[in-house]
């Protein structure tokens, strides 16, 4: 009997089939439910201008935000470092959510450990459960650091993770020299990018402080000719690669300063390491010496960046994700001014070739009225993006905060983007606001096409809009994240993805006489 | 298949040798090589139910997620509020794949994330006047929701808000029962707590509180059943089937009205023993409803289970029961014949939340597999103790797994199939070995049921036999050829 003749069918199929329909059909009487027209003057009604100002004008309740917490992000940046285990500090459920969402992402493991704290850990406290905890990681899991974060349990109960520690070598469970580094990272405060930057800044100022080393930036030796580079909270496995091509070509020493790319792509070869590629551990003391920092996620990365410029003393260069042409035009040029190097040629020609291709497709994406969702740095990235292609973004929706750099808060950031195009006269940016009035904006005032993660799908259905994956967390699509959108290949990828949703959606709504071959 | 009781004695012995000794200690009272004896009087030595160690993988998760992502968030007409920090709704959003019928935002609310999203003025403050404006706001911008749930989260329980008191007075203000549930991450040892007292807030504030126009001699209830890739309605459709009518689907696309109806049952069915034996005891004791526990996994299990539901009702619904399996069978029949021979002797390790590494045994056996090694993340005594009956001789019985645990028993066992989750499916994927995610199906489904049974054995042969695991370049074999060859 072959499969056909099974009759198997997945799950869209098989509760179509009309006992199924009867089924939920009588499953009504018990449901009590509301009545099919009271279903759709509600849908309706959360359809109108006037639902939208009630949803705008919420104070409170929070609906389908579009940011996680900072603990998130400290996990990822702990797997940017060679042989380094994230250590969770806090109740386990904590961990076990960090570590489903960030695999649900990227498709890989993510080795995290947790304290384990339970009610006994609210009243005394967690240093217990932290001894024990590094005694049972390090046996276990042979990490060659561990790197610590809390909780917002830990944060309330005000667990003192510098004392624990140091308990924990008196009592010589880890010995003196064992590199224990650390954050805090309460949940109720900033969120997944806030945390990366308190693990970074955490990772990189621990080293450099045990290390005896003075920085010396630019002075000539082993390091002073690096340059180091920092991505921040990437969702891109893929742009770490692009970015070591970028710094390749120019020939430049480099540094890269938390790099979770082994991590979150590694080979499957029939052996499970807990751990995969990441910075050195040694290179980061020695980054203190190099000739300068340059970071792709200025709002992101805001505490290490003042750490760099302060306490190394290092010039920084703080850019957002290098998106479009121009924004990898800045990247490119930013790296020459910092290493003294020229723009290689083969960027110069790659840049060409996708310059060329954007020529190609600009009458679909010219006036698009676009939507976006995503952190700071992306959204900025976007917005450049879009202007320079003729798209014009129209709804642009920043769950988490209005992050400062350098006293210039993204929403002016972006703002100030936006009005020196034409393209960009229609734009709002919200700051603070959820998905929930993202599908208020996407109902009332409708766009050609939405921009963000795979938590954007819902408000993008209801809205029927078509939705470019791009960001953090993309869920349901796979392998996104192993091509990159920054630089010019990267540009190439996005404009791909864009183009041809528009030219899918044009397939799917012309299907009669100018249902055409050839576009 | 060569299971043997001492070399996997000898085996879990030197996968502990890597422990401290404290944790050691601990550990090792968490496993047990099946033997006669406690196959034959179900003991189990296996200790359960308590904390795990600190800094070990522990696939554990928190009462938040047992109350918020099993028991509460599938009722799917009442919004449930993640109380506290941003993280925890994020995380359980849309994640457990519970199927639900409506329009989500307007009468369904499950695939959303509601949330306080406390920032520190509310953990210095305390949340409790927001929660009450967020109440309000729930009405304004959900307006057909039919009830609010109020999941709290870790620092809610440690900053002493009294959401009981909020939701109290809420309820009275917008007439409509609103729940706190005191489910915060730190409580308990896993998941289980969280179960116990979402269960408790179910007994406590809804249960009872509507009637059911009529009733009838044959009116049951799903209990334990969360509707993963729609598992509820294809059991459900059985059940009517034979002539039974269900009146309550607890929790997979429930609803307010059945929980609040469900007392009127004439029996309750319960699939997750774990998650929700609370409540089956309760109206047990409360209002003399007999309970039975079920196992629609597998053809096997499912005639039994079917035929021990029938058994206890009347001879109409034992003459129906018997015409539905015989209609079945056949296409059940030619199920197995196709997907056995694929399967034969394959070995299986499963570690799953707290019923399916029991209760799917019997569906692996009906495709001819064998489970060699069995744990659960967050199980009772009284769940191995019925699980050892189902197991060989030399199985090796496992709680709380730590991930370093999971993976020396695979390569050593040399296991042909895992089933566990997300946590666990990519470090197998990298190993090389067949996975299949069993507390989401995967993205499948359903697995439960007749219909379900077709979808899990083509799931586990798809898995099994993709000759990508082929492709797979394992050390050794990496070693260059000599030229020529």
């Amino acid at each position: 009997m072959s499969r056909d003749e099974l009759n198997i069918k997945d799950n869209t199929s098989l509760f179509k089939e009309e006992r199924y329909v009867q089924q939920r059909e009588n499953k009504k009487q018990f449901e009590a439910p509301c009545s099919e027209q009271e279903t759709a003057e509600a849908l309706a009604y959360s359809k109108s201008a006037e639902y939208m100002e009630k949803n705008f004008s919420r104070q409170n309740v929070v609906i389908n935000p579009h940011k996680a917490c900072q603990p998130l992000g400290s996990v990822m940046a702990a797997l940017g470092f060679e042989k380094t285990l994230p250590f969770v500090h806090g109740s386990q459920g904590c961990n076990a959510y960090f570590r489903s969402h960030l695999s649900r992402h990227f498709k890989e493991p993510t080795p995290s450990v947790s304290t384990s704290m339970t009610e006994d850990a609210a009243v005394f406290g967690g240093m217990n459960n932290l001894i024990d905890g590094l005694e049972n990681s390090v046996a276990l899991y042979k990490p060659e650091m561990v790197a610590i974060c809390t909780t917002c349990m830990a944060e309330v109960i005000g667990d003192d993770l510098n004392s624990f520690i140091g308990n924990a070598r008196i009592k010589g469970v880890i010995s003196e020299e064992y590199p224990v580094a650390y954050c805090n990272t309460p949940s109720f405060v900033g969120s997944h990018i806030t945390g990366y930057d308190a693990m970074i800044k955490g990772i990189l100022s621990y080293l450099y402080t045990r290390s005896g080393i003075e920085s010396k930036p630019g002075s000539g030796e082993e390091s002073g000719e690096k340059l180091n580079v920092m991505l921040g909270f990437e969702p891109y496995t893929g742009n770490f690669a692009e970015l070591r091509k970028i710094l390749g070509a120019f020939d430049t020493k480099y540094t890269i300063l938390g790099d979770h790319s082994g991590n979150y792509d590694s080979p499957a070869t029939g052996e499970y390491e807990y751990y995969y590629g990441g910075t050195k551990l040694a290179d980061v003391p020695q980054a203190a010496n190099a000739l300068a920092t340059l970071s792709l996620q200025k709002y992101t990365l805001k505490k290490t960046q003042e750490y760099i410029s302060g306490t190394w003393n290092q010039k920084l260069a703080a850019l957002s994700t290098p998106l479009g042409i121009k924004g990898t035009d800045t990247l490119l040029a930013t790296i020459s001014e910092l290493t003294g190097l020229p723009v290689p040629a083969m960027l110069t020609e790659e840049r060409g070739r996708v310059v060329d291709a954007l020529m190609d497709s600009h009458p679909y994406l010219h006036g698009k009225r676009v939507a976006l969702v995503g952190d700071p740095d992306l959204l900025i990235g976007l917005i450049g993006f879009c202007l320079e292609t003729g798209m014009e973004p129209v709804h642009i929706i920043c769950s988490n905060g209005d992050v400062d750099f350098n006293e210039v808060k993204f929403k002016d950031e972006a703002e100030a983007l936006l009005a020196a195009s034409p393209y960009g006269t229609e734009a709002t940016v919200h700051v603070g606001k959820d998905l929930w009035h993202m599908r208020s904006l996407l109902l009332n005032d409708k766009v050609d096409l939405a921009i963000g993660s795979s938590h954007l799908k819902f408000a993008a259905k209801d809205a029927e809009v078509p939705l470019v994956r791009v960001g953090f967390p993309i869920f349901d699509r796979h392998h996104m994240h192993r091509y990159p959108i920054i630089g010019y290949q990267g540009t190439l990828n996005l404009l791909s993805l864009i183009v041809n949703t528009i030219l899918q959606q044009l397939d799917d709504h012309n299907s009669g006489f100018n249902f055409e071959l050839v576009r | 298949m060569g299971l043997s009781i001492e070399e996997n004695q000898k085996l879990v012995e030197e996968i502990l040798e890597a422990y401290p000794k404290k944790a050691r200690k601990d550990r090792e009272k968490h496993f047990q090589v099946a033997d006669e004896k406690a196959i034959d009087c179900s003991t189990c030595a296996v200790k359960s139910n308590i904390k795990s160690r600190p800094g070990v993988m522990t696939p554990r998760g928190c009462a938040y997620a047992g109350s918020k992502g099993v028991v509460w968030g599938p009722i799917k007409d009442m919004v449930h509020i993640s109380h506290g920090p941003v993280g925890c709704g994020q995380y359980s959003w849309g994640s457990r794949r519970n199927f639900a019928n409506g329009t989500l935002g307007i009468d369904n609310f499950t695939a959303m994330q509601i949330t306080s999203d406390f920032q520190e003025t509310d953990i210095v403050f305390g949340g409790d006047k927001k929660l009450a404006v967020i109440m309000r706001e729930i009405t304004e911008m959900f307006p057909l929701a039919k009830g609010i749930s109020v999941q709290s989260e870790c620092p809610v329980g440690l900053i002493g808000d009294d959401i009981e008191a909020v939701s109290k007075k809420m309820s009275k203000e917008l007439a409509m029962p609103i729940v706190p549930v005191r489910c915060e991450g730190f409580r308990g040892v896993s998941q289980s707590l969280g179960h116990h007292i979402a269960n408790d807030a179910i007994r406590d504030f809804v249960m009872g509180r509507a009637e059911l126009a009529e009733t009838g001699p044959y009116d049951v209830n799903i209990i334990g059943d969360y509707n993963i890739g729609g598992d509820a309605w294809a059991s459900r459709i059985l059940l009517e089937e034979m002539g039974l009518r269900v009146i309550a689907q607890w929790s997979g696309d429930g609803s307010l009205n059945e929980l609040e109806v469900a007392h009127k049952a004439k029996l309750n069915l319960i699939h997750c023993h774990r998650s929700m034996n609370y409540m089956v005891d309760h109206m047990e004791k409360a209002y003399g409803i007999p309970w039975l526990e079920y196992n629609f996994f597998g053809p096997t299990k499912t005639y039994e289970s079917l035929r021990a539901i029938a058994a206890l009702f009347d001879a109409t619904i034992q003459e129906n029961c018997e015409q539905m399996i015989a209609r079945y069978k056949p296409v059940m029949d030619a199920v197995i014949r196709k997907y056995r021979p694929r399967l034969e002797n394959k070995t299986v390790m499963l570690m799953i939340g707290g019923l399916r590494s029991r209760h799917t045994i019997g569906a692996y056996e009906d495709l001819g597999m064998d489970i060699v090694a069995s744990g659960y993340e967050f199980a009772h005594k009284d769940d191995y103790e019925k699980m050892l009956p189902m197991l060989a001789e030399g199985t090796i019985v496992m709680d709380d797994p730590t991930a370093y645990e999971l993976e020396e028993i695979t390569k050593k066992m040399n296991i042909d199939l895992v089933g566990s989750g997300v946590k666990e499916k990519y470090v197998y994927h990298k190993m090389g070995v067949p996975f299949r995610q069993m507390h989401s199906w995967d993205y499948s489904g359903p697995y439960h049921g007749f219909d379900g049974f077709k979808v899990f054995a083509k799931d586990m042969d798809m898995t099994v036999n993709s000759p990508i695991w082929d492709l797979v370049s394992r050390r050794g074999t990496m070693e260059p050829k000599e030229a020529g060859v």
